[in-house]
């Protein structure tokens, strides 16, 4: 007899102990002192959390009511490790090569990284494994209503209800403490996996002492237990070949695809070689775990009074026969089977969940937020995020297998349920088998099949076992949905009279398989799929180191696919023609002979660098690794490249530029030729000219020797008069070639502008008598001192007067000359009233030989306003036409005070030219 | 070679279009002792209704003239029927082959360049108005 208050105490130190060897152990590894974890014995260990409450309570009550049949959920895994541990080696070795997280996340990574398949496959691991967790809640509460049963009176014992919820919660703190401490690569759980391999060893010594207990004290040794199974019917061979053969293959399944044995098989696994081990000592484990099952089983029967439950003769036999102790002990084994379970069901779930569903949404989110942190902080925040959402995915799956014991009243029996859950995960094998040892096997295949699979598990198993009319109503089982009997959940295409679970195994894993089958073949994998499909499939040649050849084609064909994305279509599948050709074959597949190899690498590294094509062609030849030496060579190659390219870049915009530049270059020079041939032609036409006229004339008086006196005067001044006009033009062409050149001598001399003014009218023949000329000034304003080159000055001047005196046109012309001071700068405005200048003409009066009018006789070249602005400039000043005035109108501007530069050169004829036709006169 | 063989008939009318004074003065000199009469017009914008007033036998035609180069007047005298076949003698300060080839497109009766011999400007006038 166990007091209640005691059996929560013991509960409460186990639970304790637990914490303490999951606390300690995750310490000493992190400290890297836990070498002795990595027993293979841990991992053995640490597998038998397949059996969970329903191996430890429900074999029993598994074979009171179906004799030796519990035998079938040992069977598969037997047959598993011991025939197929080499299927168990690929998982770990892809596992490890991959560093694979979860089931889902293998499927998903081997076709192709598709989240698609991780979601389905998670889906499909919760739905599957919901009501496992739901049968765990149910044993334990179960065990402690036994104990309930037996308390006095007056005890205050919680409902069932609330039982399952205590243990969920505590289960739910448990994990997450342990389960999400940190974020590791690996996501191994060391302390936790210890823990496991403790209470492995608690439910073994448990179930051996009760069964020993059974066997040796209540039946008298093994002779009066065979004598006892002889008497009931449990050992009757009553053998269902198709039941048996079904459920082996089930839990052979369900050993390979159930979401917490891939956690502790392959993610957990710390070395291949634990495999060995495991191979013989699991079914070992195992074999013990079910030999007092069948004795346990017959005594409980024949001693224990009609009605009681079988599933519970574990702890109901030690109670009866007054061994509370023993019975404290199986209920701890039970205790320890429902909790390894959870725990390591409720990580690998979490793990799923989070990285299929909850991070991809909050990501997705996050983007179309606009909310994605700069990559500085990005990712702490993602692991924070990650944590997080482990923390809520674990709770979140014990909150639904809680809901499911709550719904379904946890009345079905334990094995019931087990099997449901089964059915469920082993949707996953087609996907999973068939992904690493099927290279055709693609990504559509696998989400249809998984689709397909998952959905006839729910409508023909998972649905109808919430119990008739619970969510499919009574009538569409009998009858079928809308009255169609083909499509009834348990008679699924008129396959009448089946066994309701063995039905929805068949057809469930005959179209989820055909469908993977078909689409694969029928759909065509992306390069991704068929580079992570040759890593899966091929994970063993890579660690040989020997390159086998076994896959020439289907190699072949890859590299083709890689070329082709790398060199173009047409040049990659030349290049394969030409090799295969070389090799004597045709088509466009050579043998991937190493010649072959090395010509494609070397082809493909003038693309993309050596590195680069090494990597990529043994990925898919070696099925190499690509190592972080790799990937910083190709790194380098790409830095290189791009150095490359943008060298290339700066030297094609150099030569863009150079080309620009000589454009500009040969556009100003054709614009120069051109204007060099109008000078010369305007140069000739000025010599030709005066020239004509004393040809003329000079012909007339040869040959006219009766030419009167006066003609000959008049003649010969003419000649006189057109000589003279043509050496002015000489002179202002040098002095202007000179100003242009620079070579100009400037002398600064003081002067007061009156007296320049002065000067240059006296120059112009302005102020001669006679003149109808009127020049307006104002003397008071033009005594302002300058000091610049006075000589140069006055030559601009004696110009603007000349021009004035020449062009205007008015009946009483009249010259204003108007000084003004500005600041440091003086301004000499020169404004006659004539008609002026039209505004089209202003911008050109500056230019050479810019005679506007056809008063060349009045004029000098028409090179005058250029040498003024020439001058000027010289002088730092400026010469411009003063628009609105009247008539035409200069302004002169220059600096009060300029120390002049002196040139090197004097230039010859710079003095006294362009002064005008006075000066000639005189 | 003095010039005085072959006089033209009487009140046969030369009209020169030229805007250098000087220019103008010796031709008209040339001209006038060899018997001919000339009329001189200094501005290219109005040369073409002067032309057709006074109807001369020879027309001598400067090409750089004030309002209107001489080539624009050739092409409008060769486009008008009544003359299409006035003869034209045109002289230019600007004698590069370039011009000459303009002149000979435009339809001219003969190019000369500055400067010119008397002679060669009497005999060519002469010729023109003979032919």
């Amino acid at each position: 007899m166990v007091p209640f208050k005691i059996l929560v105490l013991v509960c409460l130190a186990y639970v304790i102990f637990l914490f303490l060897v999951a606390f300690v152990v995750e310490n000493r590894a992190r400290q890297g002192r836990a070498r002795w974890l990595r027993a293979p014995i841990v991992y053995t260990l640490s597998l038998s959390i397949y059996c969970t409450a329903w191996t430890f309570y429900g074999a029993v009550g598994y074979a009171a009511r179906s004799g030796l049949e519990f035998l079938t959920i040992y069977l598969g895994p037997t047959l598993v490790f011991v025939g197929w541990w080499w299927v168990l080696r690929k998982l770990v070795r892809i596992g490890k090569a991959q560093r694979v997280t979860s089931i889902a996340d293998l499927i998903s990574s081997r076709y192709g990284k598709s989240n698609l398949l991780g979601v389905i496959v998670t889906l499909l691991a919760v739905a599957g494994t919901t009501p496992y967790i739901a049968l765990q809640l149910q044993s334990i509460s179960l065990s402690f209503a036994v104990f309930a049963a037996e308390t006095r009176p007056g005890w205050a014992l919680p409902g069932r209800d609330a039982t399952a919820l205590w243990v969920a919660g505590g289960l739910v703190i448990f994990t997450i403490l342990f389960g999400t401490r940190n974020l590791d690569a690996n996501e191994q759980h060391h302390g936790i996996v210890t823990a496991i391999a403790v209470e492995a060893v608690v439910k073994l010594v448990a179930l051996l002492a009760v069964g020993i207990f059974v066997v040796w004290v209540l039946a008298d040794g093994p002779r009066g237990v065979f004598d006892l199974i002889e008497a009931t019917d449990v050992a009757e061979w009553r053998l269902q070949p198709g039941r048996w053969a079904g459920l082996t293959f089930l839990s052979a399944a369900a050993i390979l695809c159930l979401p917490r044995m891939f956690q502790v098989m392959v993610v957990e696994n710390a070395d291949e070689r634990h495999l060995a081990t495991a191979s013989w000592a699991f079914p070992l484990y195992l074999a013990l775990m079910s030999l007092f099952v069948v004795p346990i089983a017959v005594v409980g029967l024949l001693t224990m009074p009609e009605g009681s439950n079988p599933d519970l003769f574990v702890l109901t036999l030690p109670l009866s026969a007054g061994r509370g102790d023993l019975a404290m002990l199986a209920f701890l084994g039970g205790f320890s089977s429902a909790t390894s379970m959870v725990i390591v069901a409720a990580i690998a779930l979490a793990t799923m969940v989070s990285n299929h569903i909850v991070v991809p949404l909050w990501l997705r989110m996050a983007r179309v937020a606009g909310e994605v942190a700069p990559a500085a902080g990005y990712a702490g925040d993602v692991r924070r995020l990650v944590l997080r959402a482990r923390r809520a995915s674990i709770a979140g799956v014990l909150a639904l297998g809680y809901a499911y014991f709550h719904f379904t009243g946890g009345s079905s029996a334990l094995a019931a349920i087990g099997l449901i859950a089964f059915v469920g995960v082993a949707q996953a094998l087609p996907a999973l088998i068939g992904g690493i040892f099927w290279r055709g096997a693609s990504r559509n295949g696998a989400a249809v099949g998984l689709c397909l699979g998952f959905g006839i598990w729910i409508y023909a198993l998972f649905l109808p076992s919430f119990g008739p009319d619970g969510v499919i109503p009574a009538d569409v089982m009998i009858n079928g949905p809308f009255g169609i009997g083909w499509l009834r959940p348990q008679a699924l295409f008129g396959s009448e009279g089946m066994d309701p679970l063995l039905h929805a195994l068949f057809w469930s894993l005959l179209l989820n398989s055909g469908a993977f089958c078909l689409v694969s073949i029928f759909s065509f994998p992306t390069p991704l799929e068929r580079l992570q499909g040759a890593q899966f499939v091929n994970v063993f040649d890579r660690a040989g180191g020997t390159r086998g050849w076994a896959h020439g084609v289907a190699e072949a064909e890859d590299l083709l696919v890689m070329a082709q994305r790398i060199l173009g279509g047409d040049a990659a599948q030349g290049f394969f023609h030409a090799e295969a050709a070389a090799q004597g074959k045709a088509g466009f597949l050579p043998d991937t002979t190493p010649e072959f190899i090395e010509a494609l690498e070397r082809r493909l590294s003038a693309s993309v660098g050596a590195a680069t094509a090494h990597a990529m062609v043994g990925q898919i030849v070696g099925g190499s690794m690509i190592s972080v030496e790799d990937l910083m060579a190709v790194a380098n190659e790409t830095a290189q490249i791009m150095e490359y390219s943008s060298r290339l870049e700066a030297k094609s915009e150099e030569l863009i530029r150079t080309a620009r530049q000589l454009r500009e270059a040969n556009e100003k020079l054709t614009k120069l030729s051109v204007q060099k041939d109008a000078f010369l032609s305007q140069i000739s036409h000025e010599l030709r000219t005066p020239m004509t006229s004393i040809r003329a004339f000079s012909e007339i008086l040869r040959d006219g020797a009766d030419l009167p006196l006066a003609d000959r005067h008049k003649y010969a001044g003419i000649i006189q008069e057109e000589a003279i006009r043509l050496t002015r033009l000489l002179d202002d062409l040098l002095d202007l070639s000179v100003l242009e050149n620079g070579q100009v001598t400037l002398h600064s001399t003081s002067a007061n502008l009156h007296d320049l003014i002065d000067s240059a009218l006296r120059s112009a023949g302005a102020t001669a008598a006679g003149r109808d000329f009127a020049i307006l000034r104002d003397p008071a304003s033009e005594h302002v001192g300058l000091t610049t080159d006075t000589d140069r000055l006055t030559q601009v001047f004696i110009n603007l007067v000349s021009n004035a005196r020449k062009y205007c046109d008015a009946a009483h012309p009249e010259l204003r000359i108007r000084v003004t001071e500005r600041g440091a700068d003086v301004e000499v405005d020169f404004i006659d009233n004539g008609s002026g200048i039209g505004k089209e003409n202003q911008a050109l009066i500056f230019e050479k030989f810019a005679r506007l009018t056809d008063q060349t006789r009045a004029g000098g070249a028409g090179l005058g306003l250029a040498i003024c602005r020439e001058v000027m400039s010289k002088l730092g000043g400026t010469i411009a036409y003063l628009p609105g005035q009247g008539g035409a109108a200069f302004r002169v501007r220059l600096p009060r005070r300029r120390i002049l530069p002196r040139g090197g050169s004097v230039a010859p004829g710079a003095h006294g030219a362009g002064q005008g036709p006075v000066a000639a006169q005189g | 070679m003095p010039w005085g063989e072959g006089m033209p008939e009487k009140g046969k009318q030369v009209l020169l279009i030229e805007d250098e004074p000087h220019i103008v003065e010796a031709i008209r000199f040339i001209l006038t002792r060899d018997g001919w009469g000339v009329e001189a017009h200094a501005d290219g914008a109005d040369a073409i209704e002067v032309i057709q007033r006074l109807a001369p036998d020879v027309l001598i035609l400067d090409v750089m003239l004030p309002g209107r180069s001489g080539y624009e007047i050739l092409q409008d005298l060769r486009a008008d029927a009544a003359t299409a076949r006035l003869p034209v003698l045109m002289l230019t300060a600007r004698g590069q082959d370039r011009d000459r080839d303009l002149a000979q497109r435009y339809g001219v009766s003969r190019f000369m360049t500055k400067p010119f011999s008397n002679l060669d400007v009497l005999t060519s006038v002469r010729e023109l108005s003979g032919g």
